[in-house]
């Protein structure tokens, strides 16, 4: 087991989640199964490669700094569940 | 305070460069604005959007690298850090972990004479988040917060430095000369008041002579050179205290509160500092060009230590003047701007020193809100070096042309200020006035010199101020023989 259910708790704070102490335990068995799984790309010999920052071929990919007009407010804020002031209101933060 | 502790600080800087658009979306990059009016689905954090990276920021951010003698990377890439908050759409901020574009640069700081070297860890580029305006007075006392994504994606350039400032006052004269430096490379507006220029301080203590660094505190909301002072100097004393008293510093970030002057602890759920980076798979990585990079060191501007070595050398005036001048661009081509029409640098110099920056000091200005243009200010020098107007009438019409941005001609014409210095229109008067005053006279034929004072204040009265002291002096001096 590489990952306790310490780590579990750790990742689900880090994530927002609200795990049940069945969850809990539940996702602890699956994703040590996961990693082990992933473990087999261990057993290819990288020695002489180098890191991969990105899949594709493509290197410096850049954008003139010359400004398009911006979305109108009312369908930025469309999506939101609640607004204010033309703002996104969120709730207590802390 | 003892000599007991080695204060050990190293400062972040974050700042926002003056690019026309946003880093990753073409959105205009402008201070201010209407709340999310400066938006589109790209910052937004929509699904499905891909960012493309405004190749000037790269540009701002290898100036400024240069500018502190830093390595360009020659391959650089960025990442995801990965945290929930709301002025964070995205739930990560496109950052550069491991390979930022610049590293292992170094500034000259100069801490009231004494010159040290303090040493750059790396700079990296990444994207501002967005603005939170609270319900209540304090995050913790609202029960909802409302979020202007306006900032969201402004670039920003995170500069690290090495653990090599030893005291608020070294901290505070580094961060003056990267807001110069920043300044005069013209990427970034730095003003620390409206937040183009931030900083963070890591600050530990460890026994004189230890080598073993401390557990440090990290210090945010620091909003001018003052607050970043008090603030490291509060925190030294803080944790003075709690080592004298056996106790151990916890390490945290701690958040300045300017009024009541103290840091206070942030909660440890804010700084779960678990960013899970990961390379960003929707921006490609950089290689830049050595070529490119060496047209960019070549059209560098003039920095603030090779102008001030200038101003002594060829204008001949003193360091610390020469200093204060070359510490602001924009106060450094005024002055440049007033020698053209005026080419005494050292009364110049006087002049910008005392009563100019006196007057924008007091009025909590920026230099380039200054309403004196250049040839006006020379004028004014003209007319007090031709004996038109007094010292004294000189500073007051020096206000009104602060205050009102008119010529000095039309406000001395106004006022009509015209010191009389003619030596027919005085002698009149002079006799006038001895033969008025016979007692202060006689006085000064006795050998009183002062008395002459008297009678020279008699003819200023009579003149309303106009008479040239000088040709009055002389005339006085003449007559009473």
């Amino acid at each position: 087991m590489k990952i306790s259910k310490q780590d579990v708790e750790h990742v689900a704070v880090l994530s927002r989640l609200e795990l049940s102490e069945n969850e809990k335990e539940n996702y602890t068995e699956t994703l040590n199964s996961i990693l082990e799984y992933m473990e087999l790309l261990n057993r290819v010999d990288t020695s002489d490669v180098e890191p991969t920052a990105h899949v594709l071929p493509l290197i410096n990919i850049f954008r003139e700094d010359k400004p398009h007009e911006p979305l109108d407010r009312k369908m930025a804020l469309a999506n939101a569940p609640d607004e204010e002031d033309g703002c996104f209101k969120v709730p207590r933060i802390v | 305070m003892s000599q007991k502790y080695e204060t050990v600080i190293g400062l972040e800087i974050h700042v926002e460069l003056k690019t026309a658009t946003k880093i990753f979306c073409p959105c205009p990059n402008e201070f201010g604005g209407e709340p999310n009016t400066h938006v589109c689905p790209v910052c937004l954090g929509l699904p499905g959007v891909m960012p493309v990276f405004n190749k000037r920021v790269l540009e701002f951010a290898v100036k400024a690298g240069l500018a502190l003698s830093c390595e360009i990377a020659s391959y650089s890439k960025f990442d995801r850090k990965n945290y929930y908050y709301p002025d964070l759409p995205k739930n990560y901020q496109v950052s550069q972990y491991d390979l930022p574009i610049c590293k292992l640069g170094s500034v000259e700081i100069n801490n009231n004479g004494e010159v040290k070297t303090i040493g750059i860890t790396r700079i990296h580029m990444e994207e501002d988040a967005g603005k939170l305006l609270h319900g209540g007075a304090t995050i913790t006392s609202s029960n909802y917060s409302r979020v202007d994504l306006n900032r969201t994606g402004v670039p920003l350039i995170e500069i690290v430095s090495e653990p090599d400032l030893r005291s608020a006052e070294e901290a505070r004269a580094y961060m003056e000369k990267m807001k110069a430096i920043l300044e005069y490379l013209d990427v970034s507006d730095v003003k620390m008041e409206q937040g183009s220029l931030r900083c963070d301080a890591n600050i530990s203590l460890r026994l004189v002579g230890a080598e073993k660094l401390g557990t440090k505190a990290e210090i945010k909301n620091m909003n001018s050179f003052r607050s970043l002072q008090r603030a490291i100097e509060y925190e030294v004393e803080r944790q003075t205290e709690i080592l004298d008293e056996g106790g151990r510093i916890v390490q945290e970030t701690r958040s300045w509160d300017e009024e009541k002057g103290i840091t206070v602890s942030m909660r440890s759920k804010e700084e779960a500092h678990d960013y899970r980076y990961l390379p960003e798979p929707d921006l490609v990585p950089i290689i830049v060009d050595p070529k490119w990079v060496n047209e960019l060191r070549a059209s560098l501007p003039e920095l603030p230590d090779a102008r001030k070595k200038r101003f002594v050398k060829e204008l001949g005036l003193s360091e610390y003047d020469a200093g204060i001048i070359t510490g602001s661009r924009a106060l450094a081509d005024y002055f440049d701007e007033v020698m053209i029409k005026y080419n005494d640098p050292k009364t110049v110099a006087n002049w910008v020193m005392g009563e100019l920056l006196r007057l924008i000091n007091a009025g909590d200005m920026e230099i380039t809100e200054n309403k004196i243009k250049p040839d006006q200010f020379a004028a004014l020098l003209q007319l007090q070096a031709d004996g038109t107007i007094s010292g004294k009438m000189a500073k007051t019409v020096f206000e009104e042309m602060f205050a009102t941005g008119k010529g000095p001609e039309t406000i001395v014409k106004e006022k009509g200020m015209v010191q009389i210095s003619d030596e027919g229109a005085l002698a009149t008067l002079i006799e006038k006035v001895i033969a008025a005053n016979p007692r202060s006279v006689e006085d000064y034929k006795a050998g009183k010199e002062k008395a002459i004072g008297f009678l020279v204040g008699q003819i200023m009265k009579e003149t309303k101020g106009q008479a040239n002291p000088g040709v009055v002096n002389k005339l006085l001096i003449e007559k009473m023989k």
